[in-house]
């Protein structure tokens, strides 16, 4: 027998099921009462520094059916490109900014929104710069790991044409799954961001 | 040494496989491609915080945080437990929100039709935040199982489901939480998605009678382990340096 390491394995993951609203937007799904506001609603608050954007888009099965029942988080830089978090090492975010938006898509629609501020650059592992981006993160009956993925911005090409995580996706085509195009609502610029589950366009999720 | 360094390679044949064809929504809703691997950047070892100020004193109390008329129907448990990550360490300041079935094995949600009963007095939600040493309790009644359109007959065993934020958004996780003793545990097309017994094993909760409250409630134990991360020790030479 050789030595025991003293390691824990991560608790294995499960389905965050048809009602993860009650978990985690309660009010949204009925259940008022139990506290006034659902975490994650406000991403930036009227005072953050930066561009006001609205990321929208839907959540797309293997057949094109948009998910009525998933739930997205995203996690984002604020304008200077510093995160809103004790592991920030860098230096002091935006406290305007919290970074963390969480909504579910909608029950008719399957249509996801955030109104948030768009993010600055953040240095990849060896100082260069990553492309503007957001993290996502996707639960939903039948996902069965949470799916990790990014969106960029499609009125950054020369930032998307040099970022160090987009140059390691081997099929080219497949850089444009992440890439959101730009558009307007109300004079306010809107991002939309349509995530394929599966299929010929299927986004380029991670393993982080 | 500290542990700042980028987190350990998540062990995919620990956890489900994304196509499940037992389980028949995993099937539309799996990526075929290989997940593209990401040595972690700074966007994925920060994650938001959350303080314990935002967390009101009813909120890991489920028998009282929706009762209306009364306390809800159902066996009353106490789940206690400490969240800790691979290194053994713990992981304080951890935001964990949980939902789960009333006793009957009904949720409150516009969009579940099973036939048994809402119970007025159970919402069926709450939170806490792990203290300095990990730990977390909160009190709740027992679900119930239920069908579900699987199979013509499938059921679920007793669950509760856990949403828990680590120290950094590369550890974010959600599972489910099972009792000590269900049969109908082995026989769930959902938990049977875990390849490894002992990883389902994991996600079972011990019944513990030394932290039962007396004439009160069964306590049952139930500890979650987030990803770890290497020491600054160990963390890999950048490239380019």
């Amino acid at each position: 027998m050789v030595q025991k390491l003293r390691t824990l394995k991560e608790s294995p993951s499960q389905t965050a099921g048809p009602y993860v609203h009650i978990g985690t937007t309660p009010n949204w799904i009925g259940i008022t009462g139990l506290w006034d506001e659902d975490l994650g609603r406000i991403v930036a608050s009227p005072d953050a520094r930066g561009e006001r954007i609205v990321i929208k888009g839907h959540v797309l099965d293997g057949s094109g059916t948009p998910l009525k029942d998933a739930l997205i988080e995203i996690w984002q830089a604020d304008a200077n490109g510093l995160y809103n978090s004790p592991e920030e090492k860098r230096g002091q975010a935006d406290p305007n900014v919290s970074g963390w938006g969480r909504q579910p898509t909608d029950g008719v629609t399957g249509e996801y929104r955030f109104e948030t501020i768009k993010p600055g650059r953040v240095s990849y592992r060896d100082g260069r710069p990553m492309a503007p981006h957001v993290t996502f993160w996707i639960v939903a009956r039948g996902i069965n790991v949470g799916l990790h993925t990014r969106m960029y911005f499609g009125d950054e090409e020369a930032a998307n044409a040099e970022c160090p995580v987009l140059a390691r996706i081997e099929q080219k085509h497949r850089i444009q799954t992440l890439i959101a195009s730009r558009g307007e609502e109300n004079g306010v610029p809107t991002y939309t961001f349509d995530i394929h589950l599966q299929g010929e366009k299927e986004t380029v999720f991670f393993d982080i | 040494m500290s542990d700042q360094g980028s987190f350990y390679q998540r062990d995919r044949s620990w956890h489900p496989a994304a196509f499940t064809p037992q389980y028949k929504t995993s099937v539309l809703r799996s990526p075929q491609y290989p997940l593209l691997s990401l040595d972690n950047t700074v966007s994925e070892m920060t994650g938001p915080r959350f303080g314990h100020g935002k967390i009101g004193p009813l909120d890991n109390d489920l028998i009282r945080n929706y009762a209306k008329t009364g306390d809800p129907i159902g066996q009353r448990i106490i789940v206690y437990g400490r969240v800790l990550d691979e290194n053994a360490r713990p992981v304080p300041s951890a935001l964990l929100e949980f939902w789960q079935a009333n006793a009957g094995g009904r949720y409150r949600h516009k969009k579940e039709t099973y036939l048994a009963a809402i119970d007025p007095n159970f919402g069926g939600c709450g939170r806490t935040i792990t203290d300095e040493e990990g730990r977390y309790w909160f009190r709740t009644i027992k679900p119930g199982a239920y069908p579900w359109p699987n199979g013509v007959n499938d059921w679920r065993p007793a669950h509760i489901h856990f949403s828990i934020f680590g120290h950094a958004f590369a550890q974010r996780l959600i599972t489910q939480m099972y009792f000590e003793g269900d049969p109908m545990i082995w026989q769930c097309p959902i938990v049977t998605t875990i390849p490894d017994k002992a990883a389902v094993e994991q996600l079972i909760a011990a019944l513990d009678r030394n932290g039962t409250l007396p004439m009160d409630a069964l306590a049952y134990k139930f500890d979650i382990v987030l990803r770890g991360r290497r020491s600054t020790m160990f963390e890999n030479r950048m490239e380019g340096n």
